[in-house]
């Protein structure tokens, strides 16, 4: 039996405001607990909320970056439930007038664009922390997160695959990276990420049973985690069973979702309009200014550079998904590197890095410049590819640039005429069997030498002008014989 | 100045001695603190006194305090609103012991203005209820006969004025709560206009309702604990950007040709001696010159059902955050799996009285799933032309007027086994809260039995200074609010 | 008929995390019951085109600038709760999956 996945992601955004949804509580990660709090984040008795300024501002950048209907009047609503990491056990959120509507996002996979619907936008406040493993009989809770402003987005079920999922969350990370809204870092918890699969009959037309998945802490384990659960539907299918719609939680270990112990039915979160709160009556001269503040999306970025450095459309896609990345490169061409070395070098040796170190490009202190010297370097022979390579590395690591380590390191090719002469007599005087071979019409004999003459320089001998010397001076030793 | 005595006076009248050095903030204090312990073991206005640390309080004042308009007066709060290390426990078990580490935006208002605060007026539960019978630690008494209800919630507050063991006070009203024991207690009460004065620090009961509101001996005091409480908080995201007048200065400015709207109401369960109390009433008003003009309040009689459907909805929210995890009390069990809700459960109802259960089940039924819409929605409609009809009625007249309550004060356990009846009650103030409009009670008569009678006046949003004006004519006309209640010393 | 029978009493407590049991809960149940009944004369009144009122004030857009605002020092948290073990509140454990 065949069967379509049908696939939904929803993404909670921590904004980077300087201040909480509805406090002035500062919003830096790591504090020491319980120290960014307050009568109203901590929800004590006779508190009231008053809406932060910059995160609906940046809600309604984020709206129209996803191509949104802006709400014309939007207000919160109070989603309520019981748990200790929500102070008033209740959650300002937004529930039948958010933010946002009915947007979409195109995403390139296999080469081909495919438009992936956005239901909705709307914000809502984070709750707290729950600590459980410091203790057998005892949760410990950390409210500094409560009340950091929240931005969710959920999908249309328009994926049908874990590769286009995967792809949505590297494209959606790219656009709100562009927006400077977040930190986007699934490891700081400042981009989270839930998904729902159903699995239909090939070319059947309604949906199947829903089961949503939480606990994934990566793109990578929501790739996984499709996969699996995809699988694990399927077979059930085939066994004739039906599925149970359902919460389940990847478990990155045994890498398997597995069943949440079930709660008595659905929650009924009782939503009403949040009584503490006015609507917003967001105007269209304000949306229009939002728009045109917008900086340049990675859609229009990746087109611009198409057109300006003849890049290929893949090549140019890989360059905008990171802002970092992006950046380098535009940086680098300005400070005089040639595009494609340039894009060789991010695309190439700089993402393998990063992903093989598993490190956001952010982390690193790269300036774009040290890449325009690192190509330059090349062109000019200073240094060979090999080098190159190894320098890249060094500058990566540490952190530095790569004119100023390859003059420390003396790396710099010889180039020198009158050395690379001393060196080819050396090395035609101490190899005189293949000098002999290369006469009598071995030109592999050549390469040998060369062998020899990079060894004797470790291997800073400038390759070109290296075969060019011998090549004359065998040429000279050829016409000298008697 | 015979000792004892100062406590009796009024805030305009303090304000006089003090300019004239007569008399000095400590000798207020202690004239006050006297009556208290004199009255309160039997009245019970106070949950708690202590009266080194109200010495303290005036003592640790800040030189500016000095400049204040309330300088030197001792204010009566309400159990429901937050001062900075005080117990403020809402009259609630659950709540027992809780200091709030802030001040709510009214006090520090109070404050600046160099008023002594005097905490822990009794209230019912969380302000659930008309008599304060309610309250987790006993009730309060009326001061006028000692086996009657001081009315609710606020009855604490207006027993303190009315007998004296205070100066001024401060209530709050989601239903009549400042309202109905003012008339109670012979007593002027002002419930602001929704928005006039800020709710942050006010324990909500239901937030599209609530307002804090001055209790006071006669109309100029309330106006002038009004002028201090009033106005815009940047905290209070509903609280009005509405300039504030200075209410006692108005009280001067007669209001020429002013109209009475005289609704037709629902009369049931209305005592006769309200009834004509207030025909008396408006025939005095006739007699100072006002004209008064019928006018139709159609909604008014669904009041009750509207009110209970979004009170208890709003307060059943506003409540879950009492779970025994941050603050206040906290019932434990017996550890191992379920040990946390174990802890919900045993803190709530433990800690909760039976009307705050009534009232949370009501809410949380109102708005579950399937139920929203009939009920909730339903009645945030009938608000809607709850509110028309207000705001109709007031385009033909200055302000309304009615009774606050059906009947004068009522024995002591003779409405708590009829939840209903006891909600019934409140017919005639419910509306103005689910209006927004602000409305004022002033004692206007008394019954055979010697209760007093309360009259209620109600106007525009933001004329509250046409309702001052109005009660202030009518006061300077009678001569209800010089009759105190007669105490003996127990 | 009553609109609200004990069994629906109980499960609005528990959504309300309140206890109920015997007595007090079936005299609850007639008390709600008592009064849902007055609420429900509402349905009687017509409604037809009426926009619910939410806020009794016309106002909107009430923001604030983004602008940190002192927090409390973290003692004055812990020292509220029932239970701390400082910098934390503690409560009992919460089992998950």
């Amino acid at each position: 039996m065949s069967y379509e996945p049908v696939i939904g992601l929803e993404v909670h955004l921590q904004l980077s405001t300087a201040t909480k949804l509805f406090c002035g509580c500062p919003v830096k990660f790591g504090a020491p607990p319980n120290s960014q709090t307050c009568p109203v984040c901590l929800g004590l008795p006779g508190v009231l909320p008053v809406a932060n300024e910059r995160a609906l501002e940046w809600g309604i950048r984020v709206g129209i970056a996803l191509n949104c209907r802006i709400a014309e009047i939007m207000k919160f609503d109070r989603k309520q439930y019981f748990y200790p990491d929500l102070p008033k056990n209740y959650q300002i959120s937004q529930y039948d007038r958010p933010l946002a509507q009915q947007g979409f996002l195109e995403i390139f996979v296999g080469g081909q664009a495919k438009r992936v619907g956005i239901t909705r936008v709307h914000l809502e406040e984070d709750a707290g922390k729950l600590l459980h493993d410091a203790s057998q009989t005892e949760s410990f809770i950390d409210l500094n997160r409560a009340g950091v402003p929240l931005l969710e987005i959920v999908s249309e079920p328009d994926l049908r695959s874990s590769e286009e999922a995967y792809q949505y969350l590297i494209d959606l990370k790219a656009i709100l990276q562009y927006l400077d809204v977040s930190t986007c870092n699934m490891e700081e918890g400042s981009l989270r990420c839930d998904t729902n699969v159903s699995l239909r009959r090939t070319g059947a037309a309604a949906f199947g049973s829903k089961v949503e998945i939480k606990n994934l802490n990566s793109f990578r384990a929501v790739k996984l985690a499709l996969e699996h659960e995809i699988k694990r539907q399927a077979i059930l299918l085939d066994q004739g069973h039906t599925i149970p719609q359902e919460t389940r939680l990847w478990d990155a270990r045994g890498l398997k979702t597995e069943s949440m112990r079930s709660k008595e039915g659905a929650a009924d979160y009782r939503y009403f309009p949040e009584p503490d709160l006015v609507p917003f009556h967001l105007d269209r001269a304000l949306v229009d200014r939002v728009k045109a503040q917008l900086p340049e999306l990675p859609a229009q970025r990746a087109a611009r550079l198409q057109a300006s450095y003849q890049l290929s459309a893949y090549d140019a896609q890989v360059l905008v998904q990171d802002r970092t990345l992006a950046e380098l490169f535009e940086g680098a061409l300005a400070a005089g590197a040639k595009p494609k070395p340039a894009a060789n070098w991010m695309m190439g040796d700089l993402l393998a890095y990063a992903n093989a170190q598993g490190v956001e490009l952010s982390s690193l202190k790269l300036r774009p410049e040290w890449f325009a010297h690192l190509v330059e370097l090349v062109e000019q022979g200073t240094l060979s590819g090999r080098m190159a390579k190894e320098l890249f590395l060094q500058m990566v690591k540490e952190g530095r640039d790569p004119a100023q380590l390859a003059v420390e390191g003396g790396l710099r090719q010889i180039s020198d005429a009158d050395a690379l002469e001393r060196l080819a007599d050396e090395v035609l005087q101490g190899n005189r069997s293949s000098v002999d071979d290369y006469l009598k019409g071995k030109t592999n004999a050549l390469t040998h030498l060369m062998g020899q003459a990079m060894k004797r320089s470790q291997g800073k001998a400038n390759p070109h002008q290296m075969t060019e010397i011998l090549k004359r001076k065998l040429a000279q030793v050829k016409s000298s014989k008697p | 100045m015979s000792s004892g005595s100062l406590a009796s006076k009024t805030i305009h009248e303090l304000q006089e001695l003090l300019a004239s050095k007569q008399v000095s903030p400590p000798d207020i204090l202690e004239d006050v603190l006297a009556a208290i312990a004199r009255a309160n073991p039997s009245l019970h206005a106070y949950l708690s006194v202590d009266a080194d640390r109200l010495r303290r309080q005036l003592k640790e004042q800040p030189p500016s305090a000095g400049e204040g308009r309330l300088r030197g007066i001792p204010i009566t709060v309400k159990d429901n609103i937050c001062i900075t290390g005080e117990e403020t426990s809402c009259a609630s078990k659950i709540l027992a012991g809780f200091r709030p580490p802030y001040d709510a935006t009214v006090i520090a208002r109070l404050k600046r203005e160099g008023a002594i605060l005097i905490p822990r007026a009794n209230m019912d539960e969380f302000a659930f209820g008309s008599s304060t019978e309610n309250s987790a630690f006993g009730p309060t008494r009326n001061p006028w006969a000692t086996d009657r209800v001081p009315g609710g919630s606020s009855g604490g507050s207006a027993t303190a004025v009315a007998a004296d063991l205070t100066i001024a006070a401060l209530g709050s009203d989601t239903g009549g709560s400042i309202r109905q024991p003012a008339a109670f207690c012979g007593v002027v009460g002002v419930k602001p206009t929704y928005g006039r004065v800020s709710r942050y620090g006010l324990v909500a009961f239901a937030s599209s309702l609530d307002q804090i509101g001055p209790l006071a001996k006669d109309v100029t005091d309330a106006a002038i604990v009004l002028s201090v409480i009033a106005g815009h908080d940047p905290n209070d995201s509903t609280s009005a950007p509405v300039a504030v007048p200075d209410y006692a200065k108005e009280l001067k400015t007669p209001l020429k040709g002013a109209r009475l709207g005289v609704p037709v109401l629902p009369e049931a369960g209305l005592d006769p001696e309200v009834k004509t109390a207030i025909r008396e009433a408006i025939a005095a008003f006739e007699r100072l010159g006002y004209t008064t003009v019928p006018v139709e309040l159609p909604h008014l009689a669904q009041s009750v059902e509207t009110y209970y459907i979004i009170a208890t909805a709003e307060a059943s929210s506003n409540l879950a955050r009492y779970d025994g995890t941050q603050y206040g009390f906290r019932g434990s069990g017996n550890g191992g799996e379920g040990a946390l809700l174990e802890m919900h459960l045993r803190t709530r109802t433990d800690g909760f009285g039976a009307e705050a259960k009534r009232r949370i089940l009501l809410g949380t039924y109102v708005l579950s799933h399937g139920y929203y819409d009939a009920y909730y929605l339903k009645g945030m409609k009938v608000r809607t032309l709850i509110k028309n009809d207000f705001d109709k009625a007031l385009t033909r007249c200055d302000a309304i007027v009615l009774p606050t309550a059906p009947t004068p004060a009522f024995r002591i356990g003779e409405k708590l086994s009829d939840p209903l009846q006891m909600y019934l009650s409140d017919i005639y103030t419910i509306s103005a809260n689910l209006a927004g409009v602000p409305a004022l009670s002033m004692p206007c008569g008394f019954s055979r039995e010697g209760l007093p009678i309360g009259l209620q006046l109600v106007a525009a949003p933001f004329k509250e200074d046409v309702l001052l004006r109005i009660a202030h004519a009518y006061e300077q006309a009678t001569e209800w609010h010089r009759r105190t209640p007669v105490m003996s010393d127990k | 008929m009553a609109v609200v029978t004990p069994d629906v009493v109980k499960q609005v407590a528990f959504l309300a995390r309140l206890r109920l049991e015997g007595e007090a809960l079936t005299r609850l149940a007639a008390q709600l019951d008592e009064i849902l009944g007055y609420i429900q004369r509402l349905q009687q009144v017509s409604t037809d085109g009426v926009e619910p009122t939410s806020h009794v004030l016309p106002l909107a857009n009430v923001l604030r600038k983004d602008e940190i605002r002192p927090s409390l020092p973290q003692e004055a948290v812990t020292a509220l709760a029932p239970a701390a073990r400082p910098p934390f509140i503690a409560v009992p454990k919460v089992i998950e999956t």
